[in-house]
């Protein structure tokens, strides 16, 4: 039997505003970058004093203006320039997995960071968008909203493959996943990237036990999604080869960003999200 | 049963599983530990990696040793293996089972029946046809009473120890008659006996014999008697080897009618003595209510001894006429007390003393004529069941009494003078005593032939007469009288009490009679001559195991055969003749109690001393402590132990299990040992905060209420004074300590049960120390203060009379009450209007010059009396809402106000006494201060 479809909706948007609200948190946390725009909008800088319209919220006043004359002067700044800025976020099993109760699933705090991080650039008057979201990269509280909804849909497959259907030219993007899958359709992506002019961030994000390898004894490792099985007698002595394949793996992750100027990260689930935003953000500045 | 040197297994064939085991080992090693399934998304990057060894996949030799070892331990525990298990001859032909089914084999009866039983079993277990004989309770003459041994079972079990010893002849007798030849196991008490060696020889005859004897002695307990105003308790037993101690303790009921220990005493058999003497001394009151003395922890006929009038002293009020100075061997008392001095507790006084010190017996000595209110409360006495005797004297001769009407306290109407017989003035010779009839209490008694009467009051003749003459002289005229006066009874001896009218009172006869009417009390063991013409009848009697049981309808016994020993026709109790009392003991006092000897060829063994022990809990214990490790180790081994939050807490249970399993048992014990609630707590809570008290009526109602109404004022103390009281406590004036609480409410209830005369003397002594009770008759709403119109009222007057309370008057307008914390002129409570009682104001009080009040008394006022339902109105439910309504609306609520303030005052004046009325020196204290 199927839920009518209001409830099922409303079972569905339930998580958005903690997310959103959670996101907006973060992003309060990070400091406005600096790449003036040249016209009022935005930013740190001062740009200009106008009288203030209705509508005006108070607290954009600038009292010490005002004081002088008899009519209220907003002061504006300066418009920091919009660029489109997309993210991939991979939605596969394996990003819904954690280890421990306490600890969230990679998914979420890869939804997390992308979310501030979009939130962090419409606020500074960047187009965000997602590059499987179908629509083109826009400003906007409502865009945020989509992104939200979007960014809670999980995908079948058990390594998700970065899709580049919206990639504008010479636009930022940021691609966020574990990379434990097969690296050669993110090497395929950044290439493309590369091609298009786009530069970004590899943002991988990890369990810490996908880091720590805490296992001993006879165990079927299997992957979330079941497509992947693998049985050892002691998983204890596979530590030491585990961990070098996944330090073999980020090296080669992270020579790949060189190679197209991208910049690459791990996070860890078990850490506070707010560094890793701040690393985002300041990436993406970075390039501004 | 199967056994390996020391040890048996019950059920063998279960240790044929132990050939499994190296199947087993087989099996597990071949099997690796089961892998744990983890979803991990790196598994991508583990693909194509190698083990580096297969060595893991078996598991561990040290694992499986483990598991082998819990299996075995199942399989042994289970094949149930016994250390030191009996072991069991077989024989063939028939069996019997001889039982001594005496008071001496009652101690370890149980042990006995399984010793029986157990070679009941190999007899079953080898088709033996058995016959259980008792041999207090031996079977028809002729032949055996074989049965299957399944049968004879049921028969042992179904056998009681007698209360008696049992006695060899008849078995002897019995054996006669019966042919054949047959096995015997004879179960001795282990006591000697006159014919047991001969018995032990003619079954020995009859084709072998085998004596079950448990080793340890046998313990007697003899008669507890008076000496030197000592109790003398002494105890005999069997065997002298090793030391031993043994307590006995004193039963009897407590003045409450309950049955508990009264006394206590520990006997010691000194190494190689048969004999442990203990004296304790008792007062005469803890001594009179002792019913018996047993050994503590030895259930058994013989170690249980009755006790009878010898241990009790009757308390005699003697009263007398005036007897002249100086004729003291004239004073018509002194030959009482010269009999009953040494056997009873002779109590003189005044009548209405001697009445309220509840005396068993009352003789009046040639006393006439009483006081009518003496006379009402004597009378009332004896129909309670009080034993009046009265000696006829001069006076009794003189005076009116009992002449024209039947005068309820003597038994007879009584002639006009008397009659003398044998002095100078009279005509006839002195006459002696006709021989007591049968029904006469004194019957059986041998009457001296120097016993002359020459003078007595003469009985006026009437249709009762002869019924109620109880001993008269040769020529018929009654001696002594006796009529039944509801419970009681009035005995009057028509003679005087010294030697001036008969020489009764010189003889030993008269300390007899006195007994037989139970004046006094014997000092030992009757005689048979003392008892003979005497019949009895049993009260209570003893059983084997020597608990007391109603004896029911039962013959009589004749007073010859109480001096025998027991047995079938005499079993040991307690025997009443009318008032008297004989206790009839299995073991009397001179009785010792001596080892059965055995002939030569007959050794007793006892196999019950070599304990069996199950070793199948110890074992299966072992098994599940291995399978508890087994549970970590596997975890450890799989992974699930080292990393990972899961596996810990897996682990944590699996141990915090095992340990629970191991530590249960303590814990149980620690559970019990943990104390409850001391009783000193309650009086010590009480003593450290102020504690309002209310007085436990028994209806649950009402003393609801009144915790309810203490609590409520406790609450309004606290807000609005310094007082910060405990919650209210409930006590119960028979048992808990009073001192620790300044006042006591004390709801009085038509139905409450009357204290105890020691609750009136704890309440006597609370209220001379200074605390209060408050009274509270609760029927304010229909009668005044002291009205008995009130159940209430009266019942008030009957509770309260014993107690110490100084004269009342209505709470004057000036009594301090009235302002301790409020200044209140009226004290409602739920009802209202009625006068509240309190100590009179001293006559000599005076109003100081310039106070509205006077300088009263000095202290506070023991008691106060009303009865407006205080507690009713101070009374507030869980919530702190009042409980119950008090009047109409808003008035109703400001009498509910001014009852919380009279209760302030209340507990202000027992807690801070006359302070306000010290306010008359303040006049004093200011003219001072000015100067």
């Amino acid at each position: 039997m199927t839920l009518p479809l209001r409830p099922r909706s409303e079972a569905l948007a339930a998580p958005l505003p903690p997310l959103l609200a959670e996101a907006s948190q973060l992003a309060r946390g990070v400091v406005l970058g600096e790449h003036g725009r040249r016209r009022p909008g935005m930013g740190d800088t001062f740009w200009q004093y106008r009288t203030a319209q209705p509508g005006d919220p108070a607290r954009t006043i600038d009292w010490r203006r005002s004081a002088r004359s008899d009519t209220h002067f907003v002061a504006e700044k300066e418009w920091q320039a919009a660029q489109s800025v997309v993210f991939w976020v991979d939605r596969g099993q394996s990003m819904q997995f954690s280890s421990d109760r306490n600890i969230v699933t990679k998914a979420d705090r890869a939804a997390l960071l992308s979310l501030a991080a979009a939130i962090l650039l419409v606020q500074a008057g960047e187009r965000v968008g997602l590059t499987d979201m179908g629509i083109r990269p826009m400003r906007g509280e409502v865009q945020l909203g989509r992104i939200a909804e979007r960014l809670m849909d999980a995908s079948v497959q058990d390594y998700g493959v970065p899709d580049l259907s919206i990639l504008p030219r010479h636009s930022r993007a940021v691609f966020v996943s574990d990379f434990l899958g097969d690296p050669a359709p993110v090497e395929e992506a950044l290439g493309t990237a590369a091609d298009r002019g786009v530069q970004g961030v590899l943002l991988q994000v990890l369990d810490p036990s996908e880091e720590a390898f805490p296992f001993d004894g006879r165990t079927v490792f299997h992957s979330v999604g079941n497509t992947l099985e693998f049985e050892t007698r002691k998983a204890g002595d596979l530590r030491e080869r585990y961990l070098a394949r996944l330090m073999e793996r980020k090296e080669r992750l992270a020579a790949m960003a060189d190679l197209t100027g991208w910049r690459f990260h791990t996070h860890h689930t078990g850490d506070s999200p707010s560094s890793a935003l701040l690393w985002l953000y300041q990436a993406l500045e970075g390039r501004g | 049963m199967f056994t390996l040197g020391p040890i048996g297994f019950v059920t063998p064939w279960l240790l044929a599983a132990l050939v499994a085991l190296p199947v087993l080992w087989l099996i597990l090693r071949a099997i690796p530990p089961a892998p744990i399934r983890r979803a991990f998304p790196g598994v991508a990057l583990l693909l194509g990696l190698e083990d580096e060894d297969s060595e893991a996949d078996r598991t561990p030799w040290w694992l499986l040793l483990l598991r082998m070892l819990a299996v075995g331990a199942m399989i042994l525990g289970f094949a149930g293996p016994v250390l030191n298990p009996d072991p069991v001859q077989s024989g063939s032909g028939p069996l019997v089972v001889l039982v001594d089914d005496s008071y001496a084999a009652a101690p370890d009866w149980a042990a006995r029946l399984d010793a029986a039983e157990q070679r009941l079993e190999a007899a079953a277990a080898s088709g033996r046809r058995v016959a259980v004989v008792a041999l207090n309770d031996l079977p028809p003459e002729g032949g055996l009473p074989l049965r299957a041994a399944s049968d004879a079972q049921a028969r042992l079990e179904g056998l009681l120890p007698k209360a008696w010893p049992v006695d060899h002849a008849p078995a002897l007798e019995w054996l006669d008659t019966v042919e054949g030849g047959f096995e015997t196991l004879w179960i001795s008490d282990g006591l000697a006996g006159s014919d047991r060696a001969a018995l032990a020889r003619e079954l020995q005859a009859r084709g072998g014999l085998t004596v079950m004897e448990p080793p340890s002695p046998r313990i007697g307990l003899q008669p507890a008697r008076i000496a030197d105003g000592m109790v003398r308790l002494s105890a005999t037993r069997s065997r002298a080897e090793a030391p031993q101690e043994i307590e006995v303790t004193g039963q009897g009921p407590d003045p409450a009618g309950i049955e508990r220990e009264l006394a206590r005493a520990t006997l010691t058999f000194e190494q190689g003595a048969t004999e442990a003497v203990a004296e304790i001394s008792l007062p005469p009151e803890l001594r009179n209510r002792i019913d018996r003395f047993e050994v503590e922890g030895v259930r058994s006929a013989g170690t249980v001894s009755l006790t009878d009038d010898t241990l009790r002293r009757r308390k005699v009020a003697l009263i007398g006429g005036a007897s002249e100075e100086g004729l003291e061997l004239l004073s018509p008392l002194h030959y009482l007390r010269e009999a009953l001095e040494p056997t009873a507790d002779v109590l003189e006084g005044t009548l209405s003393d001697l009445i309220a010190a509840s005396p068993d017996v009352f003789i009046l000595a040639d006393v006439a004529a009483l006081a009518p209110g003496d006379k009402d409360a004597l009378e009332e006495w004896v129909a309670e069941g009080g034993l009046l005797l009265r000696f006829a004297g001069p006076r009794l001769a003189a005076a009116d009494t009992g002449r024209g009407e039947v005068d309820p306290l003597l038994p007879v109407r009584l002639r006009v003078g008397g009659r003398d017989v044998g002095g100078a003035m009279s005509w006839g010779e002195p006459r002696g005593l006709a021989p007591f009839p049968e029904d006469s209490p004194f019957y059986g008694l041998e009457i001296p032939d120097d016993v002359q009467v020459t003078s007595q009051v003469l009985a006026e003749p009437g249709p009762q007469l002869a019924e109620r003459t109880i001993a008269a002289l040769a020529d018929g005229t009654p001696l002594v009288t006796r009529k039944t006066l509801a419970d009681g009874q009035v005995v009057l001896v028509h003679v005087s009490a010294n030697a001036e009218w008969s020489t009764l009172p010189l003889s030993g006869l008269f300390v007899q009679m006195l007994e037989r009417l139970a004046v006094s009390t014997r000092t030992g063991a009757p005689e048979a001559g003392e008892l003979e013409g005497t019949t009895w009848v049993p009260e209570t009697l003893l059983d084997g195991f020597g608990s007391l049981d109603d004896a029911g309808e039962r013959p009589g016994v004749a007073g010859e055969r109480l001096t025998g020993t027991v047995g079938p026709d005499l079993p040991p109790g307690l025997y009443a003749d009318e008032d008297r009392r004989v206790a009839v003991n299995v073991i009397g006092e001179d009785d010792v109690l001596r080892p059965a000897s055995w002939p030569a060829a007959v050794t007793p063994e006892w196999a019950g001393e070599r304990e069996e022990t199950d070793l199948s809990g110890l074992l299966l214990l072992l098994a599940l402590a291995a399978l508890a490790v087994d549970v970590i180790a596997s975890l450890y081994l799989s992974g699930r132990l080292t990393r990972g939050g899961d596996g810990g807490k897996a682990a944590a249970t699996a141990a915090l299990f095992g340990i629970a399993l191991m530590i249960a048992p303590e814990a149980r014990a620690q559970e019990a040992a943990t104390p409850t609630e001391s009783p000193e707590a309650a009086p010590i809570a009480a003593a450290s905060e102020v504690t309002l008290a209310f007085v436990r009526t028994g209806d649950p109602e009402l003393d609801r209420v009144s915790e309810a109404g203490l609590l409520g004022l406790s609450q309004q103390l606290f807000q609005r004074t310094s007082v910060e009281p405990n919650p209210p406590v409930g006590v119960d004036i028979e048992s808990d300590e009073l001192a620790v609480y300044p006042i006591l409410y004390w709801p009085v209830s038509a139905e409450q049960p009357a204290p105890s005369a020691e609750a009136y003397a704890k309440l006597n002594a609370y209220l001379r120390g200074g605390g209060m009770i408050v009274f509270d008759t609760r029927d304010g709403d229909v009668a005044g203060f002291g009205s008995s119109a009130t159940p209430e009222g009266s019942r008030l007057r009957t509770l309260a009379r014993p107690l110490d309370i100084p004269p009342l008057e209505p709470v004057p307008e000036d009594h301090v009450l009235t302002r301790t914390f409020y200044l209140l002129s009226d004290f409602p409570g739920r009802y209202f209007g009625q006068a509240v009682w309190v100590e009179a104001s001293p006559p000599d009080a005076e109003r100081a010059e310039g106070m509205p009040f006077r300088n009263l008394n000095d202290g506070v006022t023991p008691v106060i009396i009303g009865g407006n339902d205080w507690a009713s109105a101070w009374a507030v439910n869980e919530n702190g809402t009042p409980m119950l309504p008090v009047g109409r609306g808003f008035a109703g609520e400001r009498q509910r106000e001014i009852a919380y303030r009279f209760g302030v005052n209340l507990v202000m004046h027992v807690l801070t006494g006359n302070y306000k009325s010290d306010q008359v020196h303040v006049p004093a204290l200011l003219e001072r201060l000015g100067q």
